[in-house]
């Protein structure tokens, strides 16, 4: 097994009007070839900004990686020139976006867009292309593919859009697919479909797969590591059946004890209180803090380093084996907080 | 929980209170689908709902699910009387108000209230949380005084957990968890006993979904408001609802209380929808057994005959394609006390794993 892509303390800020936010704060991550990697967090974690700075699709200004290293095979993205990273870019290592009407072309139809990825990037003749891209959309289980390689993506049903989406990420076997969010916006019956789908094409094909998400149950189901992300950092690093077992972070913790589950019905749902910081007022130390049970005067001024707490497990916190094993309950339900 | 009466009985289990405070029979709404500009012709109807029937008791949730298109939401609007129904009863309180205006409507729309499931869109930009969650006492006035509403809003502001200094805020100055508890105060104001919640915490995030949950499980218990949940996440549903309703293309296909639903399910499509649901503990990945349905939601301008969901269920015989099943305790269950025995529209209903009533069906 390989290490594919190696993202090392990565940086990344945006200047806004209200200052400057720090989006990504010195993150680091590893996948390796076959093997899927959980990046979970709420909404402005920083989730999505890791995956558009490895991808190289930062939209910048006003996004800046400001530190950091890439590195894909050993080589860094960001110091390679342009033109050789638009051929690792698609091709080597490819993206599924959240809302596939949004990232399609709506006046092309599906079959050239799919085809498009042939021209460009094999200068295969523009017949050919037309073949393997309806050749594509039946891997991707797209009924009756041939009639449908001309219809445009306002005509496909949001299950079917999203294998239009897969069918162009996998489209020249790249070795890393990074799905952000690819099932957010279906029902479950289709996303269960389109899981099984991506999870099958990533056998076949040996892909790394970095999956983006902030359903526990997704990650359950199909990643193999897992990484937490809480205002721009990692709080925890875990194989998958380690962190739902034991959680090592308090706001893992917070996270799996909210979902509400069968021997919770009838009680109150754990709250983590409070909500999470905005970007640009990060709180000083642990920036979890001021949400966190554990929470002493150190958590407020010292921000804690990864500590290892197992073999290929991390936790970021001062407390992680009270966390862990519980020596002071942290389980107290805070009941609804402001 | 057993259930003694013996008839088909449209209703899952014993209700907290004996009268309902809504009843809704045989609710159809169609769309007309027209061609031609200068002489319009109806050349088809989009069958959003087709023929819902349920009833809601006092200090009772039940929940609605199903997936996009099923016509969950069409079922709110139609119960807030935004839209008139094809055919069809509402009856709050006994009274049918979909024949109401005036006067009586408003009279009737104090007491069901609604809170929608975006709460970016859903609250006025420019209007302060004060104005937003007392612009009920505009319409009326009847509830609170003039000299008494900003009192009643701080009330409110407190009870759903904010702070009333709040007041004069503008919306876009709170989070998304704390714009929901905007969009319930607001929803509290006239003291409804009915709540329409139209997926109200799928567009917030984990941590804060909790909070609101807890919420409206508070309120519930200290207004004895009835809430129906509309949602599409199903642990969500299962954890705050008393009985839970799943649709599939306008109708209702099975209908219980949680353990009937979600442990002794009986429908096919609540089998599958169950099954495809991620359990958040990967040690339950190897021996999960899912259904994975083909293919995707017939569009409800054409619907399948007889048994609409037979086009991907994995049961499906050529009877299912001439006779519409019906909601009711399907034959095998009902002579006996099992929480199998409830309204399941499936000729051939059956728990899952055990074969039963597989073709056994006498008709």
């Amino acid at each position: 097994m390989s290490t594919l892509l190696e993202v090392t303390d990565l940086h990344v800020e945006f200047r806004t009007r209200d200052g400057i936010a720090k989006a990504v704060d010195g993150v680091s991550y590893a996948v390796q070839a076959g093997q899927t990697l959980a990046v979970l967090g709420e909404s402005g974690s920083g989730k999505s900004v890791t995956a558009q700075a490895v991808m190289g699709i930062l939209d910048s200004p006003p996004g800046r990686i400001t530190a950091g290293r890439i590195a894909f095979h050993g080589q860094d993205l960001l110091t390679m020139p342009e033109r050789e990273r638009r051929a690792v870019r698609g091709a080597r290592m490819a993206m599924i976006f959240q809302d596939a009407l949004s990232a399609l072309n709506p006046v092309l139809s599906v079959g050239h867009q799919l085809a498009e990825m042939f021209t460009t990037h094999r200068g295969t003749s523009r017949k050919d292309a037309r073949a393997k891209a309806v050749e594509l959309m039946d891997r991707v289980r797209i009924p009756a593919a041939r009639q449908r390689a001309g219809d445009f993506p306002h005509q496909f049903s949001g299950g079917m859009r999203q294998r239009v989406m897969i069918a162009m990420a996998i489209a020249l076997e790249p070795e890393l697919v990074i799905a952000d969010e690819p099932t957010t916006a279906l029902d479950v019956t289709v996303q269960a479909q389109v899981m099984d789908l991506l999870a099958e094409l990533q056998r076949e094909m040996d892909m790394g797969l970095i999956l983006i998400t902030h359903d526990l149950g997704v990650v359950a189901d199909v990643a193999d590591h897992i990484a937490v992300m809480y205002a721009g950092r990692i709080v925890e690093t875990a194989p998958v059946h380690r962190i739902y077992a034991a959680p090592a972070h308090p706001y893992t913790k917070g996270l799996l004890e909210s979902i509400p589950r069968l021997d919770r019905k009838g009680r109150e749902l754990y709250a983590i209180k409070g909500l999470p910081p905005s970007p640009h007022h990060v709180p000083p130390g642990c920036a979890f803090n001021p949400r966190c049970p554990l929470a002493r005067d150190r958590c407020r001024t010292e921000q804690p380093p990864l500590y290892e707490v197992a073999a290929g497990r991390t936790s970021a916190c001062h407390y992680w084996h009270e966390c862990l094993h519980g020596t002071r309950d942290s389980g107290t339900p805070e009941g609804a907080g402001r | 929980m057993s259930h003694p009466t013996p008839a088909p009985q449209v209703d899952g289990s014993p209700p907290p209170s004996h009268e309902p405070v809504l009843e809704v029979r045989g609710l159809v709404k169609h769309f007309p689908l027209t061609q031609g500009i200068v002489f319009r012709r109806q050349i088809g109807a989009v069958k959003a709902v087709d023929g819902v029937d349920f009833r809601l008791h006092r200090g009772e949730t039940l929940g609605i699910v199903g997936e996009s298109g099923c016509g969950k939401s069409t079922v709110a609007r139609l119960l807030m009387n935004l839209e008139r129904p094809t055919a069809g009863q509402v009856l709050y309180k006994g009274e049918d108000i979909t024949r109401l205006s005036g006067r009586a409507l408003k009279a009737v729309r104090r007491n069901i209230q609604m809170v929608f499931q975006d709460p970016y869109t859903s609250l006025n930009p420019r209007m302060t949380v004060g104005d937003i969650i007392g612009e009920p006492f505009e319409i009326h006035p009847e509830v609170a005084p003039k000299g008494d509403r900003a009192r009643r809003v701080r009330e409110l502001l407190d009870v759903v957990g904010l702070s009333p200094e709040y007041i004069n805020r503008y919306p876009h100055q709170f989070s998304g968890g704390q714009r929901q508890r905007i969009g319930i105060a607001r929803g509290l104001a006239l003291n409804p006993e009915i709540i329409i919640c139209d997926e109200p915490v799928s567009a917030l995030d984990v941590s804060v979904q909790a909070q609101v949950i807890n919420l409206m499980e508070r309120l519930q218990a200290e207004f004895g408001l009835a809430y129906l949940f509309i949602a599409h996440d199903l642990s969500v549903v299962r954890h705050i609802s008393d009985r839970v309703a799943v649709m599939y293309l306008g109708r209702v296909v099975e209908l219980g209380d949680d353990r009937e639903i979600y442990e002794h399910a009986t429908h096919p499509y609540t089998q599958a929808l169950l099954s495809a649901v991620p359990v958040p503990d990967p040690a339950a990945r190897a021996d999960r057994d899912r259904i994975i349905l083909t293919g995707d939601v017939p569009s409800p301008a054409a619907v399948p005959s007889g048994c609409r969901f037979r086009t991907r269920c994995f049961k499906a015989r050529d009877r299912c394609a001439r006779e519409e099943p019906l909601l009711t305790v399907p034959e095998p269950f009902r002579d006996r006390s099992t929480p199998a025995g409830h309204p399941s529209a499936c000729l051939f209903a059956a728990e899952r794993g055990t074969g039963e009533g597989n073709g056994a069906s006498s008709t």
